[in-house]
């Protein structure tokens, strides 16, 4: 009974929502066009600014810290969505196995998802990757190896493994559920003709995740384009600009060089890439919406 | 599974998933057992697993020097006000779109989706500036209204898709008696769908207590949430391991307690729907 009174108020009841976070979007990603067209130096003040048009998108592109930053970025995202795609499959099939306890253990594999960022960060570089006396360091030396200064020489593997352990659990989560809802007769049938399980997984479970593979690469993506807290709590982009990627990029640009002109304009690059993802996403959801 | 796996397959099976859901677990665990250790058994070489004295002073030095429970205040004030200005806004939406869909209503959610989307970076600067502006910076409001924004999308979504199950015909029957939308809302649909509102609560309080960069890039110390008070640990008090992990303990132990609640409706949240 959709009556022309329902639909007012459907109308009017949305419209909060859809007003607030039309100016969300808009306001700032303005102000962003704007100030990416000015010479803007955070110190001197909006009074001292002046248009420059596109001179800082030159600029910000024309330094080498860019394309590093943009490289950094896509070493990251790309190596920790194959460790949580592969691990996640892995950790997810065994998560639906017929086993003993499996509630404890899914709370285990769970729980770092829900540690905050800074946390984990700063656990990992001290109590596990600190050269001297961090467990690594233990293990290491115990196996008589050199223990490895995880900050110093590898600093971007020591980023990847802190956000891949973040990561993992969601990844064997959204598998795992998927799994549960593989048909339990399929499984069944499967085995009584003696599928080996090589290609049960290749005929019948791999197509069956085809999709929510696609679904954890693409929410990932999105928030592993913005990874921001691990790199500012361990490395601060460094050394050099080993781990700096193109969000550390923009804050360094603004908050510590106070550059709000070239800081934004880097802001743009990164809204175009996440664009790219997000259209992606957006059908995917699109689609699943219709069935 | 109407079949059970044999014996022998099932304890191996047990055995690699336990093996490994222990190795994932453990940076946790070993946090946990570092902030009950002194400082010097912190640092102890080989690692002592058991053989310490176990002391809790690390808990009473890091409230005595940092007054950890005002960022854990904040936390609580900036993830509770997010989410109730969720649900005040959030909940009309999602009933309309529920259950007054238009032809519109599809592309709208979308829509809402794609600002999900925005990179947080690409908004640094002029949100930054803004608030020096609004005089925000550094404020809970400041703070509250970003998290609100940031998480709408979401909250809008998941109380979609708990909405659509049920369902239009008791709303209607209640309307037919003479409910006025308001009664309807509150007194008919809220009651009906309390597990879903309960569990989108859950998820955006934890999105919430965990956002780090808007936590860390707009506020100082007023406002500064629990976030922002374990960075500073990142140097040079990071070498106070005990110390830093009892503070890291204090800071993850209540979302750690909400997320084992709400594993289940996390996924539901945080695909939209895409995976069931």
């Amino acid at each position: 009974m959709a009556t022309s009174e329902t639909r007012l108020a459907g109308r009017i009841l949305a419209a909060p929502s859809i007003l607030l976070l039309l100016i969300w979007m808009i306001v700032p990603l303005a102000l962003t066009v704007y100030f990416s067209l000015l010479h803007y130096n955070l110190l001197d003040g909006y009074a001292q600014s002046s248009f420059t048009g596109v001179n800082n998108f030159y600029y910000f592109i024309k330094d080498p810290a860019f394309l590093t930053s943009i490289w950094n970025t896509f070493v990251l995202v790309g190596s920790v969505l194959v460790i949580t795609v592969l691990g996640g499959i892995g950790m997810g099939l065994l998560l639906d196995q017929d086993i003993w306890g499996q509630g404890p253990a899914r709370i285990m594999v769970i729980a770092p998802f829900f540690v905050m960022a800074t946390v984990s960060a700063l656990i990992w570089k001290n109590l596990f990757m600190n050269p001297i006396s961090g467990l690594f360091a233990w293990v290491s030396t115990s196996f008589g190896f050199t223990p490895i200064d995880w900050f110093t020489d590898y600093p971007m593997v020591a980023i990847i493994i802190i956000v891949a352990w973040q990561w993992l659990p969601f990844a064997a989560l959204i598998f795992m559920t998927a799994l549960q809802s593989l048909d339990g007769e399929q499984k069944d049938a499967a085995q009584m003709d003696g599928a080996p399980p090589i290609s049960y997984f290749a005929y019948i479970v791999l197509p069956h995740l085809a999709r929510p593979i696609t679904v954890v690469i693409l929410i990932e993506s999105i928030f592993l384009l913005g990874i921001f807290a691990e790199i500012f709590v361990t490395t601060g982009g460094g050394p050099g600009l080993a781990t700096t990627n193109l969000p550390f990029l923009v804050y360094r640009e603004a908050l510590l060089k106070y550059d709000v002109g070239g800081a934004a304009a880097g802001g743009l690059i990164a809204v175009v890439i996440a664009n790219i993802v997000s259209i992606f996403l957006t059908r995917l959801v699109g689609k699943n919406l219709e069935s | 599974m109407a079949r059970r796996a044999t014996f022998s397959r099932r304890v191996t099976m047990t055995a690699i998933t336990w093996v490994l859901a222990f190795a994932i677990f453990f940076p946790i665990l070993w946090m946990i057992q570092t902030s009950f250790k002194s400082e010097l058994d912190a640092f102890a070489l080989p690692p002592k697993f058991f053989n310490f004295h176990w002391t809790t002073e690390n808990y009473s030095v890091v409230q005595d020097r940092s007054d950890y429970f005002r960022f854990a205040l904040n936390s609580i004030i900036l993830s509770g006000g997010a989410t109730l200005l969720g649900l005040l806004v959030g909940i009309p939406a999602a009933w309309s779109m529920a259950f007054a869909p238009t032809k519109n209503t599809k592309q709208v959610l979308l829509w809402m989706l794609s600002t999900k989307m925005m990179p947080a970076t690409g908004v640094l600067i002029p949100i930054y500036v803004l608030y020096q502006w609004l005089g925000w910076f550094d404020t809970h409001i400041g703070l509250i209204i970003i998290l609100f924004l940031g998480n709408l999308p979401i909250m809008i979504w998941m109380l979609y898709t708990y909405f659509k199950e049920i369902p239009g015909e008791i709303l209607e029957a209640a309307r037919m008696d003479g409910a006025t939308r308001w009664k309807e809302i509150v007194y008919v649909l809220a009651p009906m769908a309390v597990p879903g509102i309960a569990s989108t609560v859950l998820l955006n309080v934890i999105l919430s207590w965990n956002e780090a960069f808007w936590t860390l890039n707009l506020t100082t110390t007023t406002a500064a949430p629990l976030t922002a008070f374990i960075a500073s640990y990142s140097s040079p008090e990071g070498l106070f391991w005990a110390k830093l992990s009892a503070a890291s303990t204090l800071a993850v132990a209540p979302i750690l307690i909400l997320g084992w609640f709400s594993q289940k409706q996390l996924v539901r949240g945080l695909t939209f729907g895409a995976v069931k």
